[in-house]
């Protein structure tokens, strides 16, 4: 594009950086780096798990050895060493805090600069907040409020000593810890994540929110978050992350697992702003995530909603096995890459039982010299009777030297599907800019409006707070990258 | 309000504009005719600011905080914001962004500029619903993403819309007229008649003489060549109709 540079006016401006960058200064509890037998035993001695659990780590590490590391992204990155990362690193504390009251004030500061307060008086209202710092869970609000429904919120810690029958019964049961090279790594040394457990025809009345927070410094964060919407139960859940700004690379492999059974509907939002390396690259949060959630009832729906816009590498493909009849599955993405950003992100949608549907919407962005890749697969099992699925897969390109790429994988094994793909790559153009500059918005306004506009379908599946939430991020990026 | 002294732009390396002269005055209604290729409609995107263009001589003088001031360097929304306001010939699409967003946004914008608290959205709202007494658009209008799916004449009244929203000083339609049939032209020609008043000028650029049956110009210039070869008053229009431009491009 050849347009003059626009004059930076706006009030964003300030905002330039990432602001998510700093680093609290808190003594914390850390274990060597290296990964071997021993420090998954002593992960699973602090936490005081119960014998079972060390046994499963055990497990899944023996099988992650044999696993070599997946090579068909086509993302480049330098090879990990894992025996150089830190698997467990928690602030260091006195006596686990009763309350919230007893937090450290450093981590209440911390959460408050974040925009997500923790004090009983400041508290999101309408929303129960787990916040994950590092390795573990920190505090978890509206803790009564759930307890008068029924409705379980806590860190997966906690959960495995309270409700240890559930986990037992549904951790790994959907992404099983063989499932990939990053699963297995996960469950051998997951330190932390959130439980929740909906029982049958509660709607839950206010919305759960996990908050994670990477500090410590060449650290993996390896949460778990196990979510059952138990029959006829509604859940609406919202995700959000970020990381102090660094120059060495921090590796991020969740594994997120969510079953719905019968009539059960979970709806789950993910604004994903890790730290994503400066404009050379350096730095920044390889996310590298395993999210699937089994539609396991009759009429049961899972909905995916993800805002990927950080991350030196995202690697993620939030997906839904349709296993209960007419259960229905979605997936909404707004992936945004900028400077040396990569994403390759997408969904799969299996399908197994009859008048099951899907749909995907996904809208890539690719700015400066990132790369933007979707790639999802819909499957239908021969059992899936009049399956639909509808994807729409579309990219924009800002700048000339960005790239799109669209991979998706269709396969069909029951002739009464009913599959509709359809996929656009467009430029905004410079007459497009121009008209909007011409009814009086500068340059930066009238590009975010336009990939704000093309990012609709996806911003409106949010929580109202999380789509602001979510339209300021892209201004905000869109400004510190064009111009 | 503006004075164009011995314009020259051009496009691709191109020159178009040749040394173009044009006063206009507040309160004032000018037509820019002339064939294909003369550079109408470039004239009306380098007063804009098109980035395409390149001013390579003479001056465009526009009146900011009541001083004649050379634009030829500023940024398009800088000009929208002084009050410039182009009509497009081809409205473009924005998919996705309603237009009652769209409107607002740019409303608050030139508002911010001068300098005032932008409108909540039930304050525009009502300023909103006054303006579209000028010129009447479906009612799901305000919802709809802008100019996405719109007919032809759709979108030519949605740009005059706009324009009675923004309330320019300055406004250049770029053949409003094209591609309208007779009821939309007389819509929209009422609206720019209703918008017309002693503060604003207006010139349109057309090929017909149709157009100006409902918006009485004051002055009419023949555009040739990239300059005005020859300025008249309204009869100058019937002229062409009935000679064509050939008499004048001897």
């Amino acid at each position: 594009m050849e347009n003059k540079k626009a004059a930076s006016t706006g009030p964003l401006q300030e905002d330039y950086a990432y602001k998510y960058g700093f680093e609290t200064q808190i003594e914390s509890d850390a274990v060597q780096k290296g990964l071997n037998e021993d420090i998954i035993r002593l992960i699973s001695a602090k936490k005081e798990e119960p014998n079972w659990m060390l046994e499963y780590r055990l497990k899944a590490f023996r099988h992650w050895q044999t696993m070599k590391e997946p090579q068909w992204s086509g993302l480049k990155y330098p090879t990990i060493d894992f025996q150089d990362i830190c698997y467990y690193s928690a602030p260091k504390k006195k006596e686990g805090p009763k309350s919230l009251d007893e937090l450290d004030p450093e981590l209440i500061k911390t959460f408050e600069k974040l925009g997500i307060p923790l004090g009983e008086q400041k508290r999101i209202s309408g929303v129960a907040v787990d916040v994950v710092f590092d390795s573990v869970s920190v505090a978890t609000t509206h803790k009564e409020e759930l307890d008068k429904v029924g409705v379980v919120f806590c860190s997966i810690s906690e959960a495995i000593k309270t409700h240890p029958d559930l986990v037992k019964k549904y951790l790994g049961s959907i992404v099983p810890y063989a499932d990939n090279f990053y699963a297995a790594l996960n469950a051998a040394v997951f330190t932390d994540g959130s439980f929740c457990y909906i029982p049958k025809g509660v709607r839950c009345p206010i919305d759960l929110s996990t908050y994670f927070r990477i500090n410590a410094k060449e650290t993996g964060q390896f949460e778990r978050t196990l979510l059952i919407a138990d029959e006829g139960s509604y859940v609406n859940y919202l995700e959000g992350c970020t990381a102090p700004q660094r120059d060495e690379n921090q590796l991020h492999a969740a594994v997120v697992e969510l079953i719905a059974l019968e009539n059960a509907e979970i709806k789950y939002s993910t604004v994903q702003n890790w730290y994503s390396g400066d404009k050379e690259g350096r730095g920044g949060i390889y996310n590298f995530v395993t999210k699937r959630g089994k539609c396991a009832g009759k009429k049961s729906k899972i909905s995916w909603t993800q805002v990927e816009s950080g991350s030196s590498i995202t690697w993620k493909y939030p997906s839904v096995i349709l296993q209960g009849d007419e259960s229905e599955g979605s997936f909404y993405s707004v992936a945004l890459t900028h400077d040396m950003m990569q994403a390759d992100t997408g969904t799969k949608m299996i399908h197994i039982g009859k008048n099951t549907k899907s749909t995907i919407i996904s809208k890539g962005i690719s700015v400066d010299k990132s790369s933007n890749a979707y790639r999802g697969q819909v499957k239908i099992m021969p059992s899936a009777e009049n399956a639909r699925n509808y994807s729409q897969c579309d990219s924009m390109l800002v700048g000339s030297k960005s790239s799109a790429h669209t991979y998706p994988y269709i396969d069909v094994k029951n002739k009464t599907a009913h599959i509709e793909h359809e996929a656009t790559t467009s430029r905004i153009s410079e007459d497009q800019i121009f008209y909007l500059q011409s009814r009086g918005l500068n340059m930066e306004k009238s590009i975010s409006m336009l990939v704000n506009g093309f990012c609709k379908d996806v911003f409106k599946q949010l929580p109202l707070e999380f789509s602001v939430e979510a339209v300021k991020l892209i201004e905000m990026k869109l400004e510190n990258s064009v111009g | 309000m503006l004075e164009i002294k011995d314009l020259k732009a051009e496009v691709d390396g191109k020159e178009i504009l040749k040394g173009l002269n044009l006063k206009v005055n507040a309160g004032e209604v000018h037509a820019i005719m002339g064939p294909n290729g003369s550079g109408k409609s470039s004239l009306s995107k380098v007063i804009a600011g098109h980035p395409s263009y390149s001013v390579t001589g003479g001056q465009m003088l526009y009146d900011i905080n009541f001083e004649p001031k050379d634009i030829s360097e500023m940024d398009p929304d800088e000009r929208a914001k002084e009050g410039i306001f182009l009509a497009f010939q081809y409205p473009v699409e924005v998919p996705g962004v309603s237009n009652f967003n769209f409107l607002m946004t740019s409303f608050n914008s030139i508002l911010e500029h001068q300098g005032s608290e932008p409108l909540t959205e039930d304050e525009f709202r009502n300023y909103l619903n006054k303006k579209m007494n000028i010129i009447s658009l479906r009612p799901d209008f305000l919802e709809r993403g802008v100019n996405s799916g719109f007919s032809g004449g759709e979108k030519k009244k949605n740009e005059i819309l706009q324009m009675a929203v923004l309330a320019p000083r300055l406004s250049i339609l770029d053949e409003t007229d094209s591609g309208l049939d007779i009821d939309a032209l007389k819509v929209v020609s009422e609206g720019v008649n209703k918008i017309k008043s002693k503060n604003n000028a207006i010139v349109l650029i057309t090929h017909y003489q149709r157009l100006l049956d409902y918006i009485k110009p004051d002055f009419i210039h023949v555009l040739y060549q990239g300059r005005i070869v020859k300025t008249g008053g309204p009869e100058l229009a019937l002229e062409l109709e009935k000679n064509g431009y050939d008499g004048f491009l001897q």
